[in-house]
């Protein structure tokens, strides 16, 4: 049980995904210009992550391990190449249902969201997840655990980013600075803020 | 739409004017992630220019027959193939090389600037000029990684291309490696830096103020 508990930890703050591995970071930039928008991103990174590793972990060793299939006398089939467009194919299904459900009961949400939502699809961070999965040969609760502390993760670093610009609105930057510019050098101030949280965890 | 850029323009226009990275806020996550080494920011920059000239060709090729609704799925099930090709091949050759890199080669397949540039330009144009800009948005990749790559491997290690520029201290040398430089804020802070110093060069590129403060209080919000 502290395992996994440790596990979450380490994935929502010492492996933070956007701010210590870099992923997703167009969404981070993009959608982070406003608390709202930003919250609902988390939020739907939370759901697609806790839903698509776990389910892409029972794919991946179910199907195309090496060794997947021999039970049907296929000992030494190795498909593991072709994990990318299996992964890819559950995420975008993933996304596209969460969509229909979100438009269907939660149509206020939805409408905020606006185009950005499809574009989960390409999120690095949500396919990593996946890849990070199969290198770490995690088993399926801990990459469940993995899944959800990931995207945790994701939404409080993109929550915070985005409280911090509008904070901005206060401050005279230089042009230049506007928007990308400034936006880089926070989120460079915060990676090192989490760079902190590397001694919380016992490795 | 109105008026047909000239091909010189669509290949130039992106090195600097519309970089691809410090303008349209695209592939940033590769851009950050495998720029600790002159290297594998140069081999990754080739896999990725070489996905993207590759995908643009077919994806225009077939663009009039693709239905508007799935044409998502069949533009990442294009590029997803690429990169498995892609992948296969680093790992034959550049074994090394491609560990270092670990996932993040895989990743190309979400790297927003392949799909950004095949749903915005390749869908509408035909295959030279669809591959032309997709060479050209490569290479304006390519240049800002290189920077950035340079930059990190200089100052964090002290050489250029594990060739060595400053003699360190462990070895005799002078030089102190700044250890910050390999971690991940100084990618941030460099990448800041190089907006700031393009847009201080070129001022029509710079953004006006996101927020106004709160006459109305619902903009915050």
């Amino acid at each position: 049980m502290s395992d996994l508990a440790s596990l979450f930890l380490r994935a929502a703050f010492v492996e933070n995904m956007p701010l210590t591995f870099f992923l997703g970071l167009c969404t981070f930039i993009a959608l982070s210009r406003k608390t709202g928008p930003a919250l609902g991103l988390g939020v739907a990174m939370v759901a697609v992550m806790g839903v698509t590793v776990p389910l892409n972990h029972l794919i991946f060793n179910g199907l195309l391990a090496p060794g997947a299939w021999a039970w049907a006398g296929l000992s030494d089939t190795d498909l593991s190449y072709l994990r990318l467009i299996a992964f890819i194919g559950v995420i975008a299904a993933t996304v596209q249902l969460l969509e229909m459900v979100l438009d269907r009961f939660f149509p206020a949400i939805h409408a905020s969201f606006g185009v950005f939502l499809p574009l989960l699809t390409v999120q690095c961070a949500i396919l990593a997840g996946s890849l990070f999965m199969v290198e770490r040969s995690y088993t399926l609760a801990q990459s469940a655990v993995f899944g959800l502390g990931a995207g945790f993760g994701f939404a409080v670093a993109v929550v915070m980013l985005a409280a911090i610009r509008a904070r901005l609105s206060y401050a005279d930057l230089p042009r230049g600075l506007n928007g990308l510019g400034i936006t880089f050098f926070l989120a460079g101030l915060m990676s090192l803020g989490f760079s902190a949280f590397a001694q919380m965890v016992a490795s | 739409m109105a008026a047909r850029p000239s091909s010189w323009s669509i290949l130039t226009d992106p090195l600097i004017r519309q970089n691809p990275v410090t303008l349209q806020i695209l592939g940033l996550c590769s851009a950050l992630a495998v720029t600790t080494s002159v290297a594998t920011a140069l081999t990754m920059s080739a896999a990725l220019t070489a996905v993207l000239v590759l995908s643009a060709a077919l994806i225009s090729m077939i663009r009039n027959h693709i239905p508007g609704s799935i044409r998502l799925i069949v533009q990442i099930v294009i590029v997803a193939s690429l990169v498995i090709v892609i992948d296969q091949i680093l790992q034959a050759y550049l074994f090394e090389i491609s560990q270092r890199l670990s996932v993040f080669v895989s990743l190309i397949t979400t790297n927003c600037l392949v799909l950004g540039r095949t749903e915005s330009f390749s869908r509408h144009n035909p295959p030279g000029r669809a591959m032309l800009d997709a060479l050209g948005n490569g290479l304006g990749y390519s240049l800002a990684l290189v920077v950035i790559g340079s930059i990190r491997e200089l100052f964090g290690a002290g050489s250029w291309l594990d060739w060595q520029v400053f003699q360190t201290v462990d070895n005799g040398g002078w030089f102190t490696p700044l250890s910050l430089m390999l971690l991940a804020p100084s990618g941030f802070f460099l990448l800041g830096g190089l907006v700031w110093a393009l847009r201080s060069v070129l001022p029509e590129q710079a953004e006006d103020p996101e927020l106004l403060p709160p006459d109305r209080p619902e903009d915050i919000a």
